[in-house]
């Protein structure tokens, strides 16, 4: 039998190395969407976290429970619960914010990120593993996702959470802030990933031929 | 209720305000499928099947839940009658025409955990279209999203035999085209108004 890899390591995962957003590249419409400003991005990742954590949990907890044939249904139903719950508790808190992420936190049911996680991870794992392992993807999409909204919203608007960092001479691009801006700026994010990873895997096999 | 003209509204979802290009809905399968032309035809023709019919359920769904005065279950309502539709659809289509079966495939389950459907659904709620015009608001977002998957495949088959460096192949080069896209979709913007 495989080793069991550590509890840190579960949390550690979604951070970088399987980072939903940069490797995986899942639930794409909400990073792409809503990553027009940081706060924007940052309060739609925390959305996400909760409704993964939570879904995550109860999923894991009732992994012996639902059946095989309708565990899909099952798992949208247990998100969309969740989802809704979110929904309503971001109205309660911000009606700015609510209106500026709009149809998006209803649209947190169908990510594919979240459902994939039930389906790939926690129906197949112990809850406090699923738990761990909902936090850290939850993490690593909420850091994903400050990534994109952080460059967006300091190259198109020239601030960051709404305060005006860069000289009153910048000229915003304004490009960035629109649609187009969002797949630029995620391609640019995956360009730089892919480099890092191209030259670790070049140090590596020199290591390798050094020896 | 709203009166915007139905031509206006097709417009409106198919051009200026794309479901893919503009509101970012159904990026998945629109990076998934976007390899090949004809896969791309056949996962847009079943989009737009599916968005015409859970149309027709969200808007009777809508009534229903303000009838009896609980809109909180709205979500968990529409997601669930999707999800069946498309089941039902599936099983439909299966008895009815293998040959159309078998060619939209694997599509059909994946079009439940589309989010364009979803969105389509909660959209037309919130903008209180009646009956006529969201079936028209359903059609025009079929055929952008059709447009949209059939403009990304066209490019994507050039690209395969274009030279370009390691790291941009795969996602990346697909982030960027779609970008240049979406900027040219803008073009459209005022039209229909």
């Amino acid at each position: 039998m495989k080793t069991e890899p550590s509890a840190a390591d579960e949390f550690v995962k979604g951070l970088w190395r399987e980072n939903p957003v940069f490797v995986q590249v899942l639930g794409m419409c909400p990073v792409l969407a809503v990553s027009n400003t940081a706060m924007n991005a940052l309060a739609m990742g925390l959305a996400t976290t909760f409704v993964m954590f939570m879904s995550n949990t109860l999923v894991a907890t009732l992994r012996h429970v639902i059946p095989k044939q309708v565990r899909i249904a099952t798992y949208i139903l247990i998100i969309a619960t969740f989802v809704t719950i979110v929904d309503y508790a971001i109205e309660a808190i911000s009606l700015e914010l609510h209106a500026a992420l709009g149809a998006f936190i209803a649209l947190i049911v169908v990510n594919c990120l979240i459902l994939g996680r039930a389906e790939a991870f926690a129906s197949k794992h112990t809850v406090p593993r699923a738990m761990l392992d909902g936090l850290g993807m939850g993490v690593g999409f909420t850091f994903a996702l400050f990534c994109l909204g952080a460059v967006r919203e300091l190259l198109g608007n020239g601030s960051l959470f709404g305060v005006a960092v860069l000289p009153a001479a910048f000229e915003p691009w304004i490009v960035m802030i629109l649609p187009g801006g969002g797949f630029f700026t995620l391609a640019a994010w995956l360009l730089f990933i892919n480099y890092l990873k191209r030259r670790d895997a070049e140090r590596a096999a020199l290591a390798e031929a050094a020896r | 209720m709203n009166e915007q003209p139905l031509w206006s509204i097709f417009v409106n979802a198919a051009l200026v305000n794309n479901f893919v290009l503009a509101y970012f809905l159904g990026i998945c399968p629109f990076l998934g499928v976007s390899a090949k032309v004809e896969t791309a035809v056949r996962m847009g023709g079943a989009v737009t099947f599916v968005m015409l019919v859970s149309s027709v359920c969200a808007f009777a769904i809508h009534r229903i839940l303000i009838a009896i005065g609980a809109p909180f279950l709205e979500l968990i309502a529409f997601i669930a009658v999707i999800a069946s539709t498309v089941q039902l659809v599936e099983m439909f289509i299966k008895k009815t025409s293998p040959a159309l079966f078998r060619a939209l495939g694997i599509f059909l389950p994946l079009i439940t955990t589309n989010c364009a459907i979803l969105g389509l659904a909660l959209f037309q709620t919130n903008k209180g279209y009646n009956f006529v015009q969201a079936l028209f608001y359903a059609l025009g977002a079929g055929a952008g999203f059709m447009l949209a998957l059939l403009l990304m495949a066209g490019i994507r088959e050039k690209l395969e035999f274009a030279d370009m460096p390691d790291a941009v192949q795969g996602t990346a080069i697909a982030l960027i085209v779609a970008g240049i896209l979406s900027l040219t979709f803008m073009g459209f913007g005022g039209l229909g108004a």
